[in-house]
């Protein structure tokens, strides 16, 4: 099965194809941050919180890790001063939008990320879409999209089928790195069948 | 033109199946239906979204968020004509900003707005590929070029 061979950080990692080489270094006991990133999901890369430094035929870039498939004779590195610059970037923007995230605030003090050096916008939400795409490709339910884009991107529950499924299913909740996916629920909820 | 009514009129869902059953089983019908839809009824009610999803079976969170994706969409009902102030580098040079605020007064609505008669739908866009010719109002399709304030008032009643 292990038909490739990579280096990561150093060490010979074995790898079938059609695997991501994020797959093949948690398989070889190799840890890279993820926010988005969901076994049972197709890869999504919205976070980059996963970017790796991959080296091919003598030239380097920054890749997600979560999305780049495990080739032969891959050369990669998990952690240099600049991906640490990197993710440490990506999670100040992401600590202006939910601040009291508990995985969040682990992470960013492992990365030195200062929490206030973006003003705060607190929407909470950090569309890492992991309850969209469970909602979808696990459930198959679709209670729960995106919706506009840019800046004003935010889930939206569709009302008619959430308060049909969600109640008896709720499986998306503790996936929410933020408390935001819970007080969306609470609101839908709260509008949809008023007490 | 229903001059004074408030309200979009409701969506005549047999029309809208029309729609659908054209586009129905092409690759990619969903974004057509929708431009279709949106051409001819200038808005996308939610009943009507609801519809699509249904009738082509995807799920509505996907209509959803293509519909709110684009600017092309709306979710609001949008007037006849639709005027696009162009404010490219190219129309804010040769006056682009005067033209809008002009139109601002005439129509008493601001870009992203449509007037309660539904009359107008204002719209401000980046370039309109014909930079000679600026300033450039597009309505409905069609292009007004070196548009001045004199000529803005006769470019507008020019589509009524
Ligand atoms: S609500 Fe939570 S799980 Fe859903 S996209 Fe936002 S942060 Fe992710
Ligand atoms: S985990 Fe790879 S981009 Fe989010």
């Amino acid at each position: 099965m292990n038909d490739l061979t990579m280096r990561i950080d150093g060490k010979e990692v074995g790898a079938a194809e059609g695997m991501t080489v994020l797959t093949a270094a948690r398989g070889a006991g190799i840890e890279i941050p993820t926010l988005c990133h969901h076994d049972s999901l197709e890869p999504y890369g919205g976070c980059r919180l996963c970017l790796v430094e991959v080296t091919e035929r003598g030239w380097s870039r920054h890749v997600v890790a979560c999305v780049y498939p495990a080739k032969d004779g891959l050369e990669v590195r998990t952690r240099t001063e600049r991906i640490d610059r990197i993710r440490k970037g990506i999670l100040e923007l992401l600590l202006a939008r939910a601040p009291n995230s508990p995985i969040l605030r682990e992470l960013g003090e492992e990365y030195g990320a200062d929490p206030d050096r973006f003003e705060g916008e607190g929407s909470f939400c950090i569309h890492c879409g992991l309850c969209v795409r469970y909602c979808a490709e696990v459930k198959k339910a679709h209670a729960v999209g995106f919706v506009d884009r840019g800046v004003r991107r935010e889930i939206a529950f569709i009302p008619e089928i959430a308060t049909r499924v969600c109640e008896s299913c709720k499986e998306c909740f503790p996936l929410c790195p933020t408390s935001y996916l819970q007080a969306a629920w609470v609101l839908v909820k709260s509008l949809a069948t008023p007490a | 033109m229903k001059g004074t009514e408030l309200c979009a009129p409701a969506a005549d869902l047999e029309e809208i199946d029309r729609i659908i059953d054209r586009y129905r089983d092409e690759k990619g019908s969903l974004i057509q239906v929708l431009l279709t839809i949106q051409a001819e009824h200038h808005w996308l009610p939610r009943e009507v979204l609801s519809r699509v999803a249904e009738r082509l079976s995807v799920p509505l969170t996907r209509v959803l968020h293509l519909a709110t994706f684009a600017t092309a969409f709306s979710r609001i009902p949008r007037g006849r004509p639709e005027v696009h102030v162009c404010t490219g580098t190219a129309c804010h040079v040769r006056g682009a900003p005067r033209v809008l605020s002009t139109i601002e007064e005439l129509t008493g609505i601001q870009p992203g707005e449509t007037d309660l008669d539904l009359r107008y739908s204002l719209e401000t866009v980046n370039c309109l590929g014909c930079c000679a010719l600026g300033p450039v109002v597009e309505i409905d399709g069609k292009i007004h070029g070196k548009v001045s304030i004199a000529k803005t008032e006769d470019v507008l009643k020019s589509c009524e």
